[in-house]
């Protein structure tokens, strides 16, 4: 099951929706929106998305992960639209025989997730905003590094 | 062709109408965008196209009914990083070990 949705997220029922008499194990990952981010508090986020495009890459990272593991049962979710410090941004839920199968599977999603899924992030600032991963996000990175360096 | 997050802001709108030559590619609406936006990006070649929603390279020619989008770095990293840059995504070349 895939979800984009501007609704809170809600982990328990998706890890419901996944259980079933011939799976044993069953992970469950909370992508939690954090207060601090590279030492800057952030007030709230927002996450866009390009849609059904990334409706479409998530099932195929499903798709991708029924393919390596014993996996049959997935469930994807991710929130959009302004977000509280401390809400769950993604939820992933899979379900498989034996726990080692269901944790290797659920890590490789959230990786996935991050790198194919057109979904942006923006953080909230006291003092301005960032889309994470964008050119003003690593010129503001660059700078923080090439602030703690020596010398 | 679409924009989104933080290219939307930079250009400041979410739909772009750009008119390009017969047998423009990927590539040449990457370059045509970095000329007309450049504070968008310091490499065109780094430009993330999806037509018709799917990742496409640049050398991927463009047809007059296609849905573009250009894809600013997800809230993960940025492409490059991942290898990802330009080619298309390709899930079933890259099975590494599980």
């Amino acid at each position: 099951m895939i979800n984009i949705t501007h609704e809170p997220l809600d982990a328990e029922a998706l890890t419901s929706q996944v259980l079933s008499e011939t799976n044993g194990a069953v992970v469950t990952f909370l992508g939690v929106t954090r207060r601090f981010t590279r030492g800057r508090e952030v007030l709230h986020l927002e996450y866009e998305a390009y849609r059904p495009m990334a409706d479409s890459k998530l099932a195929e990272i499903a798709g991708e992960m029924r393919e390596r593991w014993s996996v049959e049962d997935i469930a994807i979710a991710h929130r959009l639209g302004r977000l509280e410090v401390g809400e769950v941004s993604l939820v992933v839920a899979v379900a498989s025989p034996h726990r080692r199968e269901a944790f290797a599977a659920c890590q490789y999603c959230v990786d996935r997730v991050k790198q194919t899924v057109p979904i942006w992030k923006k953080e909230f600032f006291e003092d301005g905003e960032v889309w994470v991963g964008s050119q003003d996000d690593e010129v503001a990175l660059e700078a923080a590094h090439s602030s703690v360096r020596p010398g | 062709m679409r924009l989104f997050a933080s290219y939307r802001e930079r250009v400041g709108q979410a739909e772009l109408a750009l008119d390009l030559p017969e047998g423009a590619t990927a590539g040449s609406l990457a370059t045509e965008i970095a000329r007309r936006f450049p504070d968008l990006t310091r490499d065109p070649g780094k430009l993330v196209v999806a037509v018709n929603q799917e990742y496409r390279d640049h050398g991927y020619g463009l047809s007059d009914e296609d849905e573009v989008a250009l894809i600013p770095p997800v809230s993960g990293g940025s492409f490059e990083s991942w290898g990802l840059r330009p080619a298309p995504h390709q899930p079933k070349n890259r099975r590494g070990q599980p």
